[in-house]
């Protein structure tokens, strides 16, 4: 500004302001409809020749509720493994922790002398305890002393499998009450979709899509979330806004053990069982979901929404290699080029985009 | 070299310097912070390629289009930080990148017998196997030095090689060079230790806003007359009047012989309301160190800050905003602002509770207040949803300011307000340090900008080695002056 030259009232910058960003707006949803436009046509393109190569039993309401409950115990894990990528962080323990805390649930409520929903309750809020605490454990040393997380989660990883193995001496810790049986097997809101004419909607779906919206909520809607990715995206400069950082790191292990944990809970349910196997090699799954759903694995973005995505994608990958009878180790293969390409894809997308 | 100019966007930081370097020659650079040292240091480096100009070696011109074509012609740096590899051993930083080999394997031997007869003939000695983070300085100093020398370098550029040893190694330091002059190896030598100087060097160029002023004889040259040449021009007028501080205005900071870890020795003052008190001096003086100690960035190790009469407490950069400190830092990109993220979430970061209902941050609030900050400080944006990253210096700076003036924050601190933003940005941003002191506020500003401090500030404070080596009010405080207490020659 020249200090001779009378300024300008604000109101006229505003009004010119205004207009620009109008342009601005119509211009991004310019973006926006493109970028959705592509990807509806590829969808639809996808799901048209994978129903004619399967000869129909891909689109069918079993098959696709079949799918989601595939991918409930990977979305959920992905979900808080998505909060810790985002901080440029990871967690190695997450596949682990399934194990750990299915024995120690199962062999609580077999303790317990608790029936009904309030067992449900009482050994779910202790296997999330026990995820919680793992994640406190893995974020003090990469809070305190500035480890990487690559180490301290990768350390947990190997503790929680051997105390789940230690546990439960090797062998799946059967539940004996029933209690957990909707959750694993039965549908939600039955009446309701049989009146639509669909199936009803499996409980750990259910679940998945409720820990889904809310940490959605959470990671773009409150001053956490916003906390999360300018972290991640700036920690120096975070720090100097008055954020305390190192709370905020706490947290993102902590509720990325609390999802282990309800992963956890939902695969016991599904087997009746707590066993030390189940999860094994999960957390390089959850990671790919993030990865594939476009998060950077260098911090500061990501969305948890386009994680459910990216996980929904291996999920129908997996699927459809099933019911075209594809041996398993091709499907790893193609599951693994698959997520090589969707990384590419998205790096060239950003380039496009970015102004 | 000649005419050597260089320009980056919105400054010309070399505006056709000249001067030549004989063989066994030490020809020392002086100038002040800023005056383009360090960009002509950087093109002989290679590090910045030269827009203009002609560089010419032994007589043939030359092209330095990259470090290792400077390494080829026989250029070697010694930078101020030093660029040893710290978990290596003294032979191994020696020989870094051009190790000698034995088919596919390392030929450690060679490489010791190359290091080895690089000190012999240098005539020192040092812990071989060391690695070098356990160096002291002057070792490590030498380590470059004999890196320097066994890729055959011609002509030695060092930077303030003398800032952090003491006055033995100084003298072997000298004695070294001394030595390889007499072996025809020639020496660019930059300081800011003036009174040095004469031992040292034969000649001396002064540079001052990209040109070179003169050059001398060293022993032609005395202290006084340097210093004239280096502050050159008269104040230029473009900055705005500032208001006399009230008679009765209140302390609004004190702080009290502030010690941290690092270059903060004791430090006390008082900024009170309406006023801008300036701190200048040298880079590494610690002047930034001070103001980061303040704001509660660095752990003060000792020392009292009171806001408005009540001592702060706690520690950190929270305790500090909650107290009404606002600190806008140095280094915009590495700690000011998250680039990836928009105008509004950088605007609103400091405080968004008070934009938020419970844990939920309203969006429509952060917008109004954004679009605000916007149209007030003219930030030159498309809209508040647009990437600072795509912004203009200047107008990522004003997003800075937006984030701390939207707090109600009465003490700023300010590291280089206008480092790097363009002339008319830099006005905007002077204005509005009036408005803020018409509000009550107190401002401490650090600038490398001798004008800048001069001009914009009711009092001056030279920091040295981390202390307040003397306080100028704005009347009696000459460029010359402030530059002779920075420099630690007695004026």
């Amino acid at each position: 500004m020249n200090p001779e030259t009378p300024p300008e009232s604000v109101h006229e910058v505003k009004a010119a302001l205004d207009a620009r960003s109008g342009d601005a707006q119509v211009k991004k949803r310019r973006q926006m409809l493109l970028r959705t436009g592509i990807a509806a046509v590829a969808f639809v393109a996808l799901i048209v020749i994978v129903n004619a190569l399967t000869q129909g039993d891909f689109f069918t309401a079993g098959n696709l509720t079949n799918v989601l409950r595939q991918i409930t115990y990977n979305a959920i894990l992905a979900v808080g493994q998505t909060f810790v990528i985002i901080t440029a962080g990871i967690d190695l323990s997450v596949g682990s922790l399934i194990q750990l805390t299915g024995v120690v649930m199962a062999q609580f409520a077999n303790a317990s002398g608790l029936d009904g929903p309030l067992l449900v309750i009482v050994t779910t809020l202790v296997g999330i305890a026990v995820g919680c605490c793992a994640g406190l454990v893995n974020a003090l040393p990469v809070v305190r002393l500035n480890l990487p997380p690559f180490i301290t989660t990768l350390a947990m990883m190997l503790m929680a499998r051997g105390l789940a193995f230690k546990l439960s001496h090797g062998q799946p810790v059967p539940l004996k009450s029933n209690a957990f049986d909707a959750l694993g097997t039965q549908y939600a809101l039955h009446d309701l979709l049989a009146r639509l004419g669909m199936p009803g909607i499996p409980w750990a779906v259910l679940v998945m899509l409720v820990v889904v919206l809310v940490f959605a909520v959470v990671l773009t809607r409150t001053r956490f979330g916003r906390y999360v990715l300018a972290l991640g995206g700036n920690e120096e400069a975070a720090r100097l806004a008055g954020i305390n950082v190192r709370l905020v790191k706490m947290c993102v292990y902590v509720i990325s053990g609390g999802c282990a944990a309800l992963a956890g809970m939902l695969l016991m349910a599904r087997f009746s069982s707590g066993s030390p196997q189940t999860g094994v090699g999960s957390e390089l799954q959850s990671i790919a979901a993030v990865v594939v759903g476009g998060t950077s694995l260098m911090g500061g973005r990501g969305s948890v929404v386009a994680t459910f995505f990216g996980a929904l994608l291996i999920g129908v990958l997996n699927n459809v290699m099933n019911l075209l009878n594809i041996e398993s180790y091709t499907q790893d293969v193609v599951l693994g080029a698959v997520i090589l390409l969707a990384v590419i894809a998205e790096e060239f997308r950003k380039r496009v985009f970015a102004r | 070299m000649a005419a050597i100019t260089k320009s980056f966007p919105g400054v010309r930081a070399l505006d056709g310097v000249s001067f030549e370097v004989v063989a066994g020659e030490v020809h020392a650079l002086v100038g002040e912070n800023g005056a383009g040292k360090s960009t002509l240091m950087k093109i002989l480096a290679g590090a910045y390629i030269a827009d203009g100009g002609t560089i010419e070696i032994d007589g043939k011109p030359v092209t330095l289009d990259g470090p290792k074509t400077a390494e080829r012609l026989g250029i070697g740096m010694i930078y101020q930080e030093f660029n040893l590899v710290p978990d290596l051993g003294v032979i191994d930083n020696i020989v870094l990148g051009i190790e000698p080999t034995r088919g596919l394997f390392l030929d450690t031997k060679a490489a010791t017998s190359r290091a080895t007869a690089v000190l012999a003939e240098l005539g020192i000695t040092l812990p071989l196997d060391r690695p070098a983070r356990r160096l002291s300085v002057a070792e490590q100093q030498l380590t470059e030095i004999a890196k320097a020398l066994v890729r055959h370098a011609r002509l030695i550029v060092m930077d303030e090689p003398t800032a952090a040893l003491t006055d033995r190694e100084t003298d072997a330091l000298f004695a070294l060079i001394a030595k390889l002059k007499a072996q025809g190896v020639a020496f660019v030598y930059i300081s800011h230790r003036l009174e040095e100087l004469p031992r040292i060097a034969d000649r001396i160029t002064v540079i001052r806003d990209g040109r070179a002023i003169e050059t001398r004889v060293a022993g032609a040259l005395p202290q006084n007359e340097m210093i004239q040449l280096m502050v050159g021009r008269a104040l230029e007028a473009h900055f705005p009047d500032l208001p006399a501080v009230a008679p009765g205005a209140p302390v609004r900071l004190a702080v009290r012989d502030l010690r941290a870890a690092k270059n903060v020795n004791g430090v006390s003052f008082d900024v009170r309301a309406g006023e801008i008190v300036g701190l200048a001096g040298l880079v590494g003086a610690g002047r930034t160190e001070i103001v980061r100690a303040i704001a509660g960035a660095d752990v003060a190790t000792n020392g009292e800050i009171v806001l408005d009469g009540k001592p702060i407490t706690a520690r950190g950069p929270h305790a500090a905003i909650e107290a009404g400190i606002a600190f806008i830092t140095e280094d915009r990109k590495a700690q000011g602002l998250v680039l990836g993220m928009t105008v509004r979430e950088n605007t609103t970061l400091a405080h968004l509770a008070a934009y938020s209902r419970g844990p939920f941050i309203s969006h429509a609030e952060e917008v109004g207040i954004t679009n605000r900050e916007i149209a007030e400080l003219r930030i030159r944006t498309p809209s508040s949803e647009q990437a600072v990253k795509n912004l203009s210096g200047g107008n990522q700076q004003k997003v800075v300011l937006a984030k701390w003036l939207t707090g109600d924050a009465h003490v700023f601190l300010f590291d280089e307000p206008t480092r790097g933003v363009d002339v008319g940005a830099k006005a905007e941003i002077y204005t509005l340090m009036l408005q803020l002191l018409a509000r009550g506020a107190g401002i401490v500003m650090v600038s490398s900008e001798l004008p800048e401090v001069l001009g914009m500030s009711h009092r001056i404070l030279v920091v040295r080695d981390g202390k307040i080596a003397a306080e100028f009010a704005r009347a009696d405080a000459t460029p010359a002056a402030v530059i002779a207490v920075a420099a630690g020659v007695a004026a």
